[in-house]
């Protein structure tokens, strides 16, 4: 294991698709075991930061440490290797719907890990009770779930291979507020078992005081504030205290087009 | 916009595209050879290609097979050379007809459906989602679906050729007068092993670009429904116009100087 306190840093990482900046010298620390959560806008590069730290999308420049080492520099093999430390929640669930529930939950295991599918499958009803689905579940389909329980199914499938780092991309988005809170606590009781690093992004507020050690916030691609999940309420800073307040009125310009 | 820049733009596009087709195909060789190999998707998209696709296909056959049939007795009724139809009827199946028809039967059918498919899982961050679990994408969807079209094809086709030929016989036999046994021996007599084989190696031809073309359309799709949407007809019309233009390559490959 390494020394660094940091399980992941990201280091004035740019990246810009045309003419349009999205990320401009983004500079992030996550630290080992912790909970980070990046608040902003919509269009702030918040879901490309995370998809530069998994790859999914190579930054123009930059240095991204993963345990110290730089992801930009790993061959196929290595990046292999490295993603088998992730876990992720995606915005939309991103199920796969030609497979079961319980094929979504213990894919990783079967065709990441090649476990067996019957060792597979138990491992994958316990994560589904762990959040709340009972085994019937496992047998319909992503489609045939509301959108609180496809939420429920993703989480399970990120915390199934037992991730060391779990991203949560927006993980409470279009759910009721209810639904919400329930989510939320599925995810800070499922990390805290884990022991897992997160890093996770949204503009729901009270999701990210519920589930933050840290809280970072961007803005034009810039991390502009950062402090812990207390510190955030008296930060200090205009664009924080627009953004968590919700007023339309402040540092930060939405971009409308006037009638 | 001065006009010679559109012509240089359009150009440049257009070379841009056959290197992403290119780097495509060359990555889908690779993870067809390497492991891990995915048996039970192979079997999957091998049902979904070629099973499945049998009645449009064979009934294209059967109704092509038929329309030619009396297409050549009229036209040869003009040289009093009715006896050829059942020599050219084998012929026009086997060589061009069934695997050309075939073909663009298929990739209206497949092709179409793999853009739908692999479109929708780009948009809905599936494809992120398999690499964020271990697995790589052009492995698990693109190897699988390239692998069973190219086998798949060259069995359809071989399948329509015999309903083709059989479609001409019935039109030959019941309706223009022909002797059964007399249109069988032409049939066979006319018939050369080249005649089969190159219509089979056109049809895997065809499967692999079938394949090739749904998955790289679905693949670089982009913008949600719409994107799909657009996704789906490229696929298609690309599949279609590379059909046609493989076609005539392979023909002069089999049969040039003969």
């Amino acid at each position: 294991m390494s020394d660094d306190p940091n399980k992941i840093v990201l280091r004035d990482v740019h990246k810009r698709f045309g003419k349009k900046v999205v990320l401009d010298g983004l500079t992030l620390e996550v630290p080992r075991g912790k909970s980070l959560v990046v608040i902003g806008g919509s269009g702030t590069g918040k879901s490309v930061m995370l998809k530069c730290v998994l790859g999914l999308i190579r930054p123009d420049s930059g240095e991204i440490l993963i345990d110290g080492q730089d992801s930009m520099k790993f061959n196929a093999d290595q990046r292999e290797q490295a993603l088998r430390k992730f876990g992720m929640l995606f915005q939309g669930s991103a199920l796969f719907d030609s497979l079961k529930v319980w094929e979504n939950v213990a894919f990783g295991l079967i065709q990441g890990r090649n476990m067996p599918r019957k060792e597979a499958k138990d491992i994958a009803l316990d994560k589904m009770g762990q959040v709340g689905l009972g085994p019937e579940v496992g047998e319909l389909s992503p489609s045939e779930l509301s959108g609180g329980m496809q939420k429920r199914v993703a989480l399970a499938r990120a915390i199934a291979a037992e991730p060391e780092i779990i991203f949560f991309d927006e993980p409470t988005t279009g759910l009721d507020p209810i639904m919400a809170d329930v989510i939320n606590d599925l995810i800070k009781s499922c990390v805290q078992k884990l022991g897992a690093t997160t890093l996770s992004i949204t503009h729901d507020m009270s999701s990210a005081r519920k589930i933050a050690d840290y809280v970072a916030m961007i803005y034009k691609g810039k991390i502009i504030w950062h402090g812990t999940a207390a510190q955030v309420d008296n930060s200090g800073n205009a664009y924080v205290d627009q953004f968590i307040h919700g007023r339309a009125e402040g540092p930060i310009k939405m971009e409308v087009l006037k009638p | 916009m001065n006009p010679l820049a559109i012509i240089g733009r359009v150009f440049l596009d257009f070379l841009v595209a056959i290197g992403r087709v290119t780097v495509f195909t060359f990555h889908g060789l690779r993870h067809i050879f390497a492991p891990p190999f995915y048996l039970r998707l192979l079997i999957k998209q091998m049902m979904s290609i070629g099973y499945f696709s049998l009645p449009v296909v064979g009934l294209t056959a059967l109704f092509t097979g038929m329309v030619l049939a009396l297409q050549i007795f009229i036209g040869a009724g003009r040289f009093n050379a009715e006896s050829a139809v059942a020599s050219i009827v084998v012929l026009g199946i086997t060589r061009e007809l069934g695997p050309v028809l075939g073909g663009l039967m298929v990739a209206g059918r497949v092709a179409s459906a793999m853009a739908a498919e692999i479109g929708t899982m780009r948009v809905t961050e599936q494809i992120d989602a398999l690499t964020t679990l271990s697995t790589n994408p052009f492995k698990y969807l693109v190897a699988p679906r390239l692998l069973a079209a190219t086998l798949t094809l060259p069995a359809l086709v071989l399948v329509a050729d015999i309903i083709g030929v059989m479609g001409g016989y019935l039109i030959a036999t019941h309706k223009l007068g022909f002797n059964a046994g007399s249109y069988m021996k032409n049939t066979i007599d006319f018939l050369e092993t080249i005649d089969v084989v190159s219509g089979l190696v056109k049809a895997a031809v065809f499967g692999f670009v079938i394949a090739l073309m749904g998955c790289y359309h679905g693949f670089h799709s982009k913008g949600g429904a719409q994107g799909v949407g657009k996704a789906t007809t490229d696929a298609v019309v690309s599949a279609s116009i590379l059909i046609l233009v493989t076609n005539y390559f392979v023909t002069e490959l089999f049969f040039s100087g003969k």
